[in-house]
């Protein structure tokens, strides 16, 4: 085998293995039986155990799976509607709407955290349960924006024509030829902003209160003051939910041949 | 057939400034099979468009029925469009795709269900009403396509080029079950197509357009026999091209110079002496003499030529000549079975031959490049 | 107006909103509070001044925002060196491997920065995974101090942010056209030349897009400096943070965010201008 060719393979396959290094050490770390060490001293569920085990960790769970819901349902119905508008209406300011849509994905975590904090001091409003979901929301639109609207512009123009001929308003249009097709990329949309929402940390920092706390944020703090075995635990259930989330959406959006 | 069921009065559009329609005058008659034949650009897909409620006029009026459609959106208009390309909904059995138009306008389980079965029927799918679009060929996913079409029973339906993605032989059975399903349900087809065979064979009357505008409006028989400018003449069919000079006029008589021989012709136009003309001659109508038929006398009335190629058709021989003064010609031989002469259409390349028209089958028409 | 499509007016009116409030507005606010006054009670006090954005080039101050400019410039440096070849092999891969290939990618891209972070952090401590398999080789004697260093927090920002910088050049890699490289060696070119003049301009759009997605972040990473640099490394997102929480001078975050969000912006520019020269010019 030449060089090259070693280097063709052996390249990609390095990299890969930083990627996933790490990961997959956590994971097994998750499982040693050793509190303080990281010797390998056998497989040991007590980790995950302890976990189920402490009530304030469930709640703060369930809390993020609540944000996590809601904020990709609101932001799905926004997002899809405004990726169909851009995709079939000509409206004023139409390309100053792409480009904020663009801008507000690109904008820097933190940049958008102090924003939103600002507006809400500013509203006074309490930070805590609503904040957060508003923000939540914010962030995800952009991300369905985009997964559907990719899926919307291979749409075959003639197929709304053809439900118009047949004597379709606009509206029944939507919601018998363009939507059914479109489920696909929705589906994927809300299983992203889903994941977005629930890894959050930055934006979530700021804009949310002592009284509602999320799991990233629980992590954070927890990592701060000590790596345990409970939080390569916690942190191998998050992994293993994403990584499920995120097959499925790739499913979805895979065109079918 | 006595009254117009469609009517465009001065209807111009154009896209950022290029015209694509200019001053269209056209009445379609209720039950006919009307086609717009054209090259791509000539703007046939656009009247459609207009006719379906897509597109709006810049300006002129749409009458359908005798109403003023231009307001009407398209989901209002009794007309229904077979796509180009089918546009069938592929999330929906070949039986939904078909209801979704019926279903619209409230009908039902019994009712429904005998509706589309029935415009199934018409186009033999009635077994593959469980199928989804993407399961099925593309002549099956045509007739699909025409079905949703013409189960709404609407007053015109508009054939956007349906028949272009079929292969050849596909094709011209679905020529004719289009034609034959129109004399059944006597409803008013308006069809478009690039194909001018296609446009000869189907239609009642056909409408050839160039650059937005309509050349000439016809029977199919007008559009081939007597092309009105040299577009037609040479958009339909294969044409012949001789020019020629008019010598002396006797409408509707005219003694024309062709090259180094003149000949009597007659023509419905009117010429004066020194005009400039192209007499049009259809390959089918052109004569061959060989050098050995006739005697030479008869043969100094002809024009002389040599035989440039031969190509072979199966049914007919075409020969392209060349005049001695050196235009060319193309001409078509059949066989003939009554006919000794033509039974031999063994013509070789170079080989010389003598040429000539039946006379009063050409066209004359004022000279144009 | 007869409103023909209430959806229309609908879909449109509530993405309309629902930015101006969420997404203008507070960015609108933002560069107000970075020119008022720090307040005593309040947040601010409604008194004019560019204050703010003088103290940002205090020496103090201007330190931290070259170390972040520099920390995530090499970053960036170092995903781009890593991830293009890694981008560009990914393309030469036979196609039935590609969607799984690069949903291998795609994986770390959409899992939380902050566990990989964490991961980062077991890997490089004094007991971490690294130190022992070190020590099991034999090639050191005592664990190395990683952690709370500099490299550290270069790792742990390189481990977060390289699939950012992947997935836009294998984006734009897989659209180059195989052709012109061809053409380009039938006229006698050589590797380099071809990289250089042919593959690198083509690909610019991409290289800018990851660099955005890459820089960006980078400068805003507050937990990677946290976690793996300690108190020790402070930078922009670090500062901006402090600001808001501890040292409550919020106007003088907001100028930070500000210059931040400036900068964003200069590269969203700069990227507009590549994809329309990539658009326009180059191809024949």
């Amino acid at each position: 085998m030449s060089l090259r060719r070693v280097v063709r393979i052996a390249y990609p396959i390095l990299i890969y293995g930083f990627l996933y290094l790490p990961i997959l050490v956590l994971v097994v770390y998750s499982f040693n039986d050793s509190k303080y060490s990281l010797e390998w001293q056998g497989i040991t569920w007590a980790w995950y155990q302890n976990l189920f085990d402490d009530p304030d960790l469930l709640q703060v769970a369930l809390n993020s799976t609540l944000i996590a819901t809601l904020s990709a349902t609101v932001a799905t119905g926004i997002g899809t509607m405004a990726a169909v508008a851009l995709y079939r209406y000509e409206f004023l300011g139409k390309p100053l709407l792409r480009s904020l849509v663009f801008v507000l994905m690109m904008t820097p975590d933190i940049v958008m955290g102090i924003a939103l904090l600002i507006l809400f001091v500013s509203l006074n409003l309490p930070l805590g349960f609503w904040t957060l979901l508003l923000a939540h929301i914010t962030f995800n639109i952009p991300f369905v924006v985009v997964t559907v609207s990719s899926r919307i512009s291979g749409f075959d123009r003639h197929l709304i024509e053809a439900a118009q001929d047949l004597g379709a308003t606009e509206f029944q249009t939507v919601r018998r030829i363009v939507l059914p097709l479109l489920i696909p990329a929705v589906a994927a949309g809300w299983l992203l902003s889903f994941t977005l929402s629930m890894d959050d940390v930055m934006v979530s920092f700021f804009v949310t209160g002592p009284t509602f706390e999320i799991l990233p944020l629980k992590i954070y703090s927890m990592v701060r003051l000590g790596v345990t075995p409970e939080i390569n635990a916690l942190c191998t259930i998050m992994l293993g939910m994403t990584l499920i989330l995120i097959l499925i959406a790739q499913l979805l959006l895979r065109e079918r041949t | 057939m006595s009254e117009w069921v469609i009517e465009l009065r001065n209807v111009s559009k154009a896209y950022a400034a290029h015209p694509v329609l200019r001053n269209i005058h056209l009445q379609v008659w209720a039950g006919e099979f009307l086609t717009l034949l054209g090259p791509s650009g000539c703007g046939k897909t656009t009247i459609l468009r207009l006719l379906a409620g897509f597109e709006k006029p810049d300006s002129g009026e749409i009458y359908i029925a005798g109403q003023d459609v231009r307001a009407l959106p398209p989901e209002r208009r009794h007309v229904n469009t077979v796509f180009q390309s089918y546009a069938l909904f592929p999330h929906l059995t070949v039986f939904e795709n078909v209801a979704f138009g019926p279903r619209l306008q409230g009908f039902q389980r019994a009712a429904l269900r005998e509706r589309v079965v029935e415009a199934l029927r018409m186009v033999k799918l009635e077994d593959l009403a469980g199928r989804k679009p993407g399961q099925l060929s593309g002549g099956q996913q045509q007739r699909v396509a025409i079905a949703r079409a013409v189960v709404n029973q609407p007053r015109v339906l508009l054939l956007d080029e349906p028949l272009s993605a079929l292969d050849y032989k596909l094709r011209k059975a679905m020529q004719l079950e289009l034609k034959q399903l129109q004399r059944r349900l006597g409803i008013t087809f308006v069809f478009v197509t690039h194909d001018q065979e296609e446009a000869l064979s189907m239609s009642d009357r056909v409408a050839v357009m160039n650059v937005g505008r309509i050349e000439q409006f016809g029977t199919p028989r007008q559009i081939y026999e007597t092309p009105e400018n040299l577009f037609v003449a040479r958009f339909v069919g294969e044409i012949n091209n001789l020019s020629g000079r008019v010598v002396a006029a006797a409408p509707p008589r005219y003694d024309i110079r062709l090259h180094d021989r003149v000949v009597s012709l007659k023509s419905p136009y009117a010429f004066g002496v020194g005009d400039r003309v192209n007499v049009l001659i259809r390959p089918e109508d052109v004569r061959i003499w060989r050098e050995s038929e006739g005697s030479a006398e008869e043969r100094a009335a002809l024009f002389p030529a040599v035989v440039e190629e031969v190509i072979y058709k199966g049914s007919m021989v075409d020969l392209a000549i060349r005049l001695d003064n050196g235009e060319r010609l193309s001409t078509t031989q059949f066989f003939n079975e009554d006919d000794q002469a033509l039974m031999n259409l063994d013509f070789r390349e170079g080989e010389r031959v003598f040429v000539d028209w039946v006379h009063d089958w050409e066209t004359i028409l004022p000279h144009e490049e | 107006m007869r409103i023909r499509e209430p959806f229309k007016l609908v879909a449109v009116g509530v993405i309309y909103c629902w930015l101006a409030v969420f997404a203008l507005l507070p960015n609108l606010l933002v560069v107000i509070a970075s020119v008022l006054e720090r307040g005593s009670d309040e947040f601010v006090a409604f008194a004019f001044t560019l204050d703010n954005y003088r103290r940002l080039f205090d020496p103090r101050y201007l330190g931290v925002l070259l170390d972040s400019l520099w920390l995530a410039a090499s970053t960036t440096a170092l995903c781009l060196l890593l991830g293009y070849p890694f981008a560009y092999l990914l393309t030469r891969m036979p196609a039935r491997w590609r969607p799984v290939l690069l949903l291998l990618v795609i994986i770390p891209f959409w899992t939380s920065s902050l566990v990989r972070t964490y991961a980062m952090v077991i890997i490089l401590q004094t007991n971490g995974w690294l130190n022992q398999i070190l020590l099991g080789l034999g090639l050191i004697a005592e664990p190395l101090e990683l952690l709370y260093t500099e490299p550290a927090v270069i790792a742990g920002m390189l481990y977060a942010l390289l699939p950012f910088m992947i997935l836009p050049l294998y984006a734009v890699l897989e659209k180059l056209d195989r052709r012109l490289i061809e053409a380009a060696r039938d006229l006698g070119a050589g590797r380099i030349t071809i990289f250089r003049r042919i593959i690198l301009p083509l690909t610019l759009p991409g290289v800018i897009a990851g660099c955005m997605l890459t820089f960006l972040p980078g400068l805003g990473m507050f937990y990677v400096a946290d976690l793996l640099g300690g108190a020790k490394t402070l930078l922009v997102g670090n500062l901006i943070r402090d600001q808001f929480l501890s040292a409550r001078d919020w106007p003088f975050g907001a100028a930070a965010s500000v210059l931040l969000t400036g900068l964003m912006m200069l590269l969203l520019w700069a990227y507009s201008l590549s994809s329309h020269r990539a658009d326009r010019g180059a191809l024949p």
